[in-house]
């Protein structure tokens, strides 16, 4: 007992620049215990971000001091300032000044930025709305966080990356004090992210303090003062700033060191199996804007080929009008499967053709959230689980465990609801549905936003299996050094049109980007 | 509410813990949850009643009172699993009576037509004119994306002045034998009456209907060698993990409860013929939501459309079949209902939506779609139609009685809540 009764001392007298302890937290879900013993100390203005494994529990530590499950749903202690406190909901722990920006972003759509900031903080009196204070203050945190938006403009209308500023400006008007984000970067440009962690270097000025999670490692290394990791619920370490390395990282996060982030390719390219011509599509809404522009592309047999671009130059939209003209108007354009037309003019068709699009939007377009990973799993494919429309029970339940033993899905069983996954393993479990559609063309929009490092690689170890048998993969990914570290072949996007083409071998990041930028060049003069 | 009891796959990766019995038993709580609550308000009623509740005569006229209610509450649970709301059906039902009636009463056709007028002819006419009315209603609703709440309740106000029209504001009745037999029929006993106490004098006489004893004991049995099959099944690919002392204490509950059910129907005049339709709906509709694509397509579209059709499931067309299915369904009810009063009244059917729409909620389906079983339809429209007739029975005014049902209403959407988010 003796030996403890040092570190005991200097971990209840609160030192002086600590502003939180999250002690010995432990937090259980019929099932799994998402957290075990975890501690936490955060210092008064650094930014200190939290890494782990997908599902590892960084989401439920942060819901946890948030407030989000309440004060009695876990145990340990939670002392903030000094004080122990006792959250029983957002609000309370609002109160302190602790804000939370989720992993999914929490923004009313048809709001507006304005309405959005003070949701459930109105700026009225006696309950009556005081729209000229409103949009003061809207425009004040606009102002700081470099937002240059009108306060009217309604949330749908504005980019991700605009979206998450407006998160951010949100907490800002509730005086926070300590800055919750989990995974703020995964849906952002290169761009928008570094603005955004430029962002919190100011905070960091001023004294609000943050608490980052992201599976950008390179970020994290950059920006953070101390990095804690978690691995299966338990608290490994907490590394200083010297000892940051994103290697080091890793190997605490994993728990051996990982000797590469992408497997080695021996690409076996065979003849064009999936060909694209000259493809337009216009924008639903405004019908006579033009979205994708006259698109040429192929993908051969056993071929990994990318689309590298900016957000927002035209990548998701085209593949989701190649696929059942599932966006846009005016769809115009060929679609050829080893050198036939064939017709994708309906989901259906286009995945009874061989051709499958695994979403980069996974709460939206990708997954059942109410249901379990099983039923996920197979309902692109029911076919290949029953005979005369009667689904195999058993036959199911074998495709549901082998498909999450193969994307190594953590969950306590192919029963738990899809919804209470954490976010890399929900899209784990979109792609499992997609693989197990067994198609010849798969295109994969950002097929590891949000997933680990280890999770990454084995993803991409999947690819490679599936490009050996003989598939033609088409990736979408913002991400240039993965396009550059799993494919064959690089598109360039920009603007709804193909700005380049090279092969990976002779590509780079500088190589894309010059691409890009000479490509708006061109349009702008 | 998922009938499967959540078997833990056997990876080495998990553990292969098996359910401690504890476990399982909570897990099942949930599930027989509301069958518990059945049982316990039939209980709580034989009481206050004096034992009338389950006398034979009135277990029988339970099941024929709530027929009606039951074969749409089937189709309700397709329609609000897929997230959407049908307002029409107790006006379309009230309608398609009408048209039984007209057809085999009221019109009177030129010989060589007089064949309509045959009621296995009508009643087919029936079905095929509520299929075809919910087609159009679901064919509003899926492709041109009205929602269902506004086109249904448009159907409800149409179909309710089309009744009112077509009877002239007359009841038309009575309808020939053969139509009644629909409701007021009893399976015929093929297999002859079985006297357990002979009429003396002093005690009553005890006569069991043979067939209806005959199909029960063969039901049951049935059943059992399924569910063992299953079991078998399961633990040979290594999934089972439910304990074995439940799993038979299950089976063995529910044997009694059909066994007990079944002999009170043989002590009066055996299986009505309705319930055999019923019987046989159910279990279809059963097989449709679990083991169907179908079926599980309704589910995916209910919980995420988008997501649904991008994983190549044609929502429209399966929109609009599930509006046909309960179409044809209220088209059977109303015939039902028709051949229970022996007459069509421009009145009939009117307010029956909402009988139906609370059973499937009472039954644990979400208002927003994806969440609902048929079994809790079942028996959601079991707990209403024993609560109408328990308080009928003991005389209870007719406006407590609506406010009992509201409250009845509330409290089990409530419980179902509660015990979700405790879970
Ligand atoms: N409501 C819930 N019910 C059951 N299990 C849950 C629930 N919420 C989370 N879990 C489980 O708790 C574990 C931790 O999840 P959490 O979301 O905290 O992971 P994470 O570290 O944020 O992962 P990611 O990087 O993928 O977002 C996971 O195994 C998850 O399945
Ligand atoms: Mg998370």
């Amino acid at each position: 007992m003796t030996d403890t009764i040092p570190e005991m001392r200097d971990t209840i007298l609160p030192m002086r620049d600590t502003i939180l302890q999250m002690r010995d937290i432990t937090k259980t879900f019929p099932g799994v215990k998402a957290l075990q013993n975890v501690n936490l100390d955060v210092k008064a203005g650094e930014i200190h971000a939290i890494v782990g494994e997908n599902g590892a529990g960084k989401s439920t530590l942060m819901k946890v001091l948030s407030g989000v499950y309440p004060h009695g749903s876990y145990e340990g202690q939670i002392i903030y300032n000094g004080e122990e406190c006792a959250f029983r909901s957002i609000r309370d722990s609002e109160h302190k000044g602790i804000v939370i920006i989720h992993q999914e972003l929490a923004l009313v759509p048809l709001l507006s930025i304005a309405e959005n900031i003070y949701l459930g903080n109105e700026r009225a009196k006696a309950g009556i709305v005081d729209w000229d204070e409103t949009r003061e203050g809207a425009r004040a945190v606009l102002r700081k966080v470099g937002l240059n938006e009108d306060p009217d403009t309604l949330v749908t209308n504005i980019g991700t990356g605009k979206q998450q500023l407006v998160e951010i400006a949100k907490a800002l008007s509730k005086e926070v004090k300590l800055l919750i984000l989990d995974e703020p970067t995964a849906s952002l440009s290169e761009k928008d992210s570094e603005a955004l962690l430029n962002l919190l270097l100011g905070f960091k000025a001023q004294g609000i303090s943050c608490i980052l999670i992201s599976h950008k490692l390179n970020e994290v290394s950059k920006v953070s003062d101390r990095i804690t990791v978690i691995r299966d619920g338990h608290t490994i370490e907490t590394l200083d700033k010297a000892d940051i390395t994103e290697d080091r990282i890793i190997t605490s996060m994993v728990g051996r060191p990982l000797e590469d982030r992408y497997p080695a390719r021996a690409p076996q390219i065979g003849e064009v199996v999936f060909e694209v011509k000259n493809w337009s599509v216009y924008h639903p809404q405004h019908r006579d804007r033009q979205v994708i522009k006259g698109i040429d592309l192929n993908v051969r047999k056993g071929e990994v080929v990318g689309i590298a671009g900016l957000m927002g130059s035209g990548r998701t939209e085209f593949a989701m009008s190649l696929f059942g003209k599932s966006y846009g108007v005016k769809v115009s354009g060929e679609v050829l499967l080893h050198g036939k037309k064939v017709d994708t003019s309906t989901v259906e068709k286009a995945v009874s053709h061989g051709i499958a699009y695994a979403t980069e939007d996974r709460k939206t377009f990708g997954l059942n959230l109410i249901d379990h990973i099983k039923h996920n799993t197979t309902l692109a494919n029911l076919w290949g689980v029953s005979r005369w429309g009667v689904i195999d029970d058993l036959a199911e339940l074998d495709v549901a465990n082998d498909y999450r033993k193969k994307t190594n899905i953590r969950s306590s069983s192919v029963y738990q609801t899809v919804g209470n996954l954490s976010g890399g393993n929900q899209q784990k479990v979109v792609l499992s549905k997609w693989l197990f559609a067994n198609p010849e063309v798969l295109i994969l929009d950002e097929p590891t936003r949000g997933i680990d490092v280890g999770a990454k690689y084995e993803i991409y170890s999947i690819i490679n299996q599936l490009a050996a048998q003989g598939k033609a993969i088409l990736v979408i990914s913002s991400e240039m050094p993965e396009l550059l570290g799993i494919t064959d072949r690089v598109y360039v996007m920009n603007e709804g049109r193909l700005v380049g083409e090279m092969p990976t071998a002779e590509a780079s990041q500088e190589k894309i980007m010059r691409a890009i930028v000479r490509a708006e060049g061109k349009v702008a003069s | 509410m998922t009938t499967e009891t959540a078997p833990q796959a056997a990876t080495p990766a998990e553990a292969a813990a098996p359910l401690s019995i504890w476990g399982a038993l909570q897990a099942n709580l949930r599930e027989y949850g509301l069958l518990l609550v059945l049982i316990l308000i039939m209980l709580f009623f034989q009481w206050t009643t004096g034992g009338v509740l389950f006398k034979p005569l009135n277990l029988t006229n339970i099941v024929l009172q709530n027929s009606y209610i039951i074969v749409m509450a089937l189709g309700m649970l397709l329609v609000i699993v897929a997230g959407h709301i049908d307002l029409s059906v107790g006006s379309v039902s009230g309608f398609i009576g009408a048209l039984a009636a007209m057809l085999m009463i009221g019109w009177k056709f030129p010989p060589e037509l007089a064949f309509l007028a045959n009621p296995i002819v009508a009643g087919l006419i029936c079905l095929v004119v509520g299929a075809a009315i919910g087609a159009a209603q679901g064919y509003l609703i899926a492709y041109y994306r009205i929602p269902s709440f506004i086109v249904t309740l448009a159907g409800m106000l149409i179909f309710k002045g089309l009744s009112l029209s077509i009877l002239a504001g007359q009841s038309v009745g009575p309808f020939p034998a053969e139509f009644q037999l629909l409701s007021a029929g009893f399976i015929p006993d093929f297999i002859g009456a079985i006297t357990l106490v002979p009429a003396s004098q002093g005690v009553q006489p005890l006569v069991l209907h043979g067939a209806t004893l005959a199909i029960g004991i063969v039901a049951v049995v049935g059943m059992i060698l399924l569910s063992i099959r299953t079991r078998a099944r399961r633990t040979a690919r290594g999934y089972e993990s439910e304990p074995f002392a439940l799993f038979a204490a299950k089976n063995i509950v529910i044997a009694a409860l059909v066994l007990f059910f079944t002999y009170m129907l043989a002590s009066y005049k055996g299986l009505p013929n309705v319930l055999v339709v019923m019987g046989i709906l159910i279990a279809g509709f059963v097989f449709l939501t679990k083991r169907l694509t179908f079926g599980r397509r309704i589910y995916a579209i209910g919980g995420n459309p988008k997501a649904a059709a991008l994983s190549g499931i044609k929502t429209e067309r399966l929109t609009f079949y599930i509006f046909a299915i309960m179409g044809a369904l209220a088209a059977l009810a109303g015939m039902i209902y028709a051949a229970r009063l022996n007459s069509a009244t421009p009145k009939a059917g009117q307010g029956l939506e909402l009988d139906v729409i609370a059973a499937v909620f009472i039954g644990g389906a979400s208002a927003l779609g994806g969440v609902g079983q048929v079994a809790g339809a079942v028996i959601g429209a079991f707990i209403m139609g024993v609560l109408n007739n328990g308080m009928s029975i003991m005389g209870i005014n007719i406006d407590l009685q609506q406010m009992i049902k509201g409250v009845v209403l509330l409290a089990a959407v409530f419980f179902d809540l509660y015990n979700k988010n405790k879970a």
